[in-house]
């Protein structure tokens, strides 16, 4: 099947409005704040060169952090706040996914603008300004009637160079729970479906462009004091901004929100559950590419209603666990811990997706690897790969505990690229997921733990404490409970982790779902 | 002593980290005389222009406008009733000419079609075609009428007094002549209070009334140009030796009723 008749390019179309419209939207307040910060703290420096090189170093080292970093320090900032005004106020607010993109992306807007400003307002003739006062003008007169409108083509080249760094790092607050052009990109590279990735780049590359070039004709219009081209730019902004936030603000907002962390699973078990409910009379939308941490505290808020999480990782991460129990008797403390929450476990899908070691079936026959132990013994020679959390996880200290493991190196790599790499003997063994297709695919093999160092992984359904007594949407919801074997979720992953029309997590979701109906 | 005393300096004096600027003068200017400050650069001569309508604020002495002390007086009301051309016009380059004439009867609160007919009256002082000029930004003129421009804005509120940063100086001779002349007629016929500054004494002899001359911050002499010739300062004597050398050049090379 060709590229440009792939009918993804459709399915990606189809989620435009909605990513688009919040991509902007989200863009336009960072902006609109970072403008509204800045500009004062300009003209108030602009005499004074003190305080404003401090401002400007202050700007410059928010700059030097990465946009990814930046957005994701501030959920947990927020979340505090919240928690703060919570008990001092009693009024709590949603640290999850507007608000805290809109914070960082307005602090990342502030360097340009901020340095635009000082520059504009600095450089104006000094001539000029003895001229304003000689004719009689106040300071305020001065500022507001020679000096601003003079240094506002600088300004306004700052505002566009502030523009583009917004429209591209707003691609980056999807995993804070921002709907962006970025969940294109994530879920894409998550799934590996590329038609999506290019779509997202392009998409918000265009989106960059156009407005690059109208504040462009803006700037150049008020630089050679032509109000035709100030009024086009203006106009087209506008234009452009109306066009995007129109389609996504007359459509109702969905009821129920379905999370879903960053790999393939979650997007196909998100699509899944979505379904489930609109085929209830639930109106539903997903919100995927969520971080880990993130999405148990968005649930935790009511920001989402519902995903699905895995026992061993709540019972590492949220209830900071390092003993090992068996499985039924660690979900069910599971249960009862997360029930102080008022978080529901709805129950389990049947399938465990745990961390396992894994390595090529070929490799470990000769090697006479087994089981972890087997490997302990040859692992200083070997170098082993991990997805980007698994090496700060605890279950990582446990397997290292347990089996005296050292490794000559270790990596991080994207989760679907790292089976690839140890089929390839570009690593020579990686922490995969046991629910994974690709370890079938690659003719790969999981070792045994015979130690008992890895928690079990079931997966679980976790409704938000105000969806505890929601009857129709657990109803809805039911179906999907123990259903899902580990054989068959293998298979819906490796579908999904291919590089076609039938592998996007809708499609791959209407799959389980009609293989379910089959059993 | 003259009766009437548009603007009085008293052992006025201005220091710039240590520097003196200008050095205990005290110079009275009357109602009507058209005053040239002469000198050097670094004289002082700016300086003591720049104090007048409190540009820069003085450290001793002081200076009353019109029988005021105008340290007495609110800085920006004092600078709206008093003209003020800068040296290579001022104008801002971001209103067009009309706006730049209006500003300060704009801030002084007239209203907008009063201010659209002083405008036109006023290009027609300065002898500027309206029609032409009115809309276009200060960039599209040359510099001879930017400086005209500059002078209907500084006569645009009406003022008594009207202070010259060098108004002239950037100027090609013809134009600077033109424009010379033509200001004196202004002051004449509007009754008008002068100071002007320039390093030129030619210039000085040619348009004003009364000149002082001010060297190292000093007020050296002053008088009309028959009475500085008088004077016994070398440095004055210097100073009024360059113009009479330049007509004697002149009167040589250039044959009278040649050119005529």
């Amino acid at each position: 099947m060709s590229l440009l008749t792939d009918p993804r390019w459709g399915e990606a179309l189809a989620h435009l409005p909605d990513y688009l419209g919040n991509h902007v939207r989200v863009s336009l307040a960072a902006l609109a704040l970072g403008l509204v910060v800045s500009l004062p703290l300009a003209i108030l420096t602009r005499n004074r060169p003190a305080p404003r090189g401090v401002l400007l170093a202050l700007a410059s080292i928010v700059q030097t952090v990465p946009g990814l970093a930046l957005l994701a320090l501030f959920y947990p900032l927020l979340l505090a706040a919240a928690s703060v005004t919570l008990a001092w106020f009693g009024v709590s607010f949603s640290a999850f996914g507007f608000l805290p993109a809109m914070l960082a992306l307005a602090l990342y807007s502030m360097l340009p603008v901020l340095r635009n400003g000082i520059t504009g307002l600095n450089g104006i003739d000094p001539a000029l300004l003895e001229a304003a006062k000689g004719v009689g003008m106040t300071p305020r007169q001065s500022l507001l009637m020679v000096e601003l409108p003079l240094a506002l083509p600088v300004m306004m080249a700052g505002v566009r160079t502030a523009a583009v760094w917004v429209i591209g790092t707003a691609t980056l607050s999807t995993p804070i729970g921002q709907t962006s052009l970025g969940n294109y990109i994530f879920a894409g590279l998550q799934t590996q479906n590329w038609v999506f990735v290019l779509f997202g780049c392009f998409a918000s590359a265009l989106l960059a462009l156009a407005v690059d070039q109208l504040l462009g004709l803006i700037e150049g219009g008020l630089r050679d004091r032509s109000r035709l081209r100030t009024a086009l730019g203006g106009l087209g902004l506008a234009a452009l901004v109306a066009a995007t936030l129109v389609p996504s603000m007359g459509r109702s907002s969905s009821r129920y929100v379905v999370g879903a962390k960053t790999f393939a699973e979650q997007y196909v078990l998100s699509a899944l559950m979505r379904d489930r409910l609109e085929a209830a009379d639930l109106s539903a939308t997903t919100r995927s590419g969520l971080g880990s941490s993130v999405i148990f505290e968005a649930l935790k808020a009511g920001d989402i209603d519902l995903y699905v999480d895995y026992s061993g990782t709540l019972w590492a991460n949220q209830l900071h666990r390092t003993d090992i129990k068996p499985r039924a008797e660690l979900l069910s403390e599971l249960k009862t811990a997360l029930a102080k929450d008022n978080i529901t476990v709805l129950g389990e899908l049947g399938f465990e997706n745990a961390y396992a070691l894994v390595m090529p079936r070929k490799r470990a026959e000769a090697l006479g690897i087994h089981s972890i132990a087997d490997l302990a013994a040859r692992a200083s020679t070997m170098s082993i790969a991990g997805d980007y959390e698994f090496f700060s996880r605890p279950e990582w200290a446990a397997l290292q505990q347990a089996y005296g493991l050292s490794f000559r190196a270790q990596r991080q790599m994207q989760p679907d690229f790292m089976y690839a790499a140890v089929a390839s003997g570009e690593v020579d063994v990686v922490a995969g997921y046991t629910s994974d297709g690709l370890i079938a695919k690659y003719d790969l093999v999981t070792l045994d733990d015979p130690r008992h160092a890895i928690p079990p992984y079931d997966a679980i359904l976790l409704l938000a404490p105000k969806r505890a007594g929601d009857e129709r949407l657990q109803a809805a919801l039911k179906p999907l409970l123990g259903k899902i074997d580990i054989t068959t979720m293998r298979e819906a992953n490796l579908r999904a982790s291919g590089n076609d029309a039938n592998s996007s997590p809708d499609a791959v979701a209407k799959w389980l779902w009609g293989k379910m109906g089959k059993q | 002593m003259r009766p009437a005393a548009a603007i009085s300096y008293t052992h006025v004096t201005k220091n710039f980290d240590r520097v003196v600027a200008v050095d205990d003068v005290s110079l009275d200017i009357a109602e009507g005389e058209f005053v040239a400050i002469v000198g050097s650069s670094g004289s002082g001569k700016t300086t003591l222009l720049r104090l007048t309508n409190r540009l820069i604020e003085m450290d001793g002495g002081t200076i009353s406008v019109e029988g005021e002390d105008i340290g007495a007086v609110d800085p920006v009301a004092l600078r709206r009733r008093i003209g003020y051309v800068f040296q290579s016009g001022g104008l801002f380059p971001h209103l067009s000419v009309a706006d730049n004439i209006g500003i300060t009867p704009k801030l002084l609160g007239v209203p907008a079609p009063e201010i659209t007919a002083r405008v036109d009256e006023l290009l027609e002082l300065v002898r500027l075609d309206r029609g032409a000029h009115r809309d276009r930004l200060p960039e599209a003129l040359s510099g001879g009428q930017r400086q005209r421009i500059g002078v209907a804005r500084a006569l645009a509120a009406r003022p008594r007094i009207v202070l010259m940063d060098e108004p002239f100086g950037a100027l090609d001779p013809l134009t600077r002549d033109a424009l010379g002349e033509d200001f004196r007629e202004l002051h004449r016929k509007l009754g008008l209070t002068t100071v002007m500054i320039t390093h030129d004494m030619t210039e000085a002899i040619l348009l004003a009334d009364r000149i002082a001359v001010m060297r190292g911050g000093k007020l050296l002499a002053q008088g009309t140009p028959a009475e500085l010739a008088r004077s016994d300062d070398a440095y004055v004597l210097e100073l009024l030796r360059t113009p009479r050398r330049q007509v004697e050049r002149l009167n040589t090379l250039l044959p009278r009723g040649g050119g005529a």
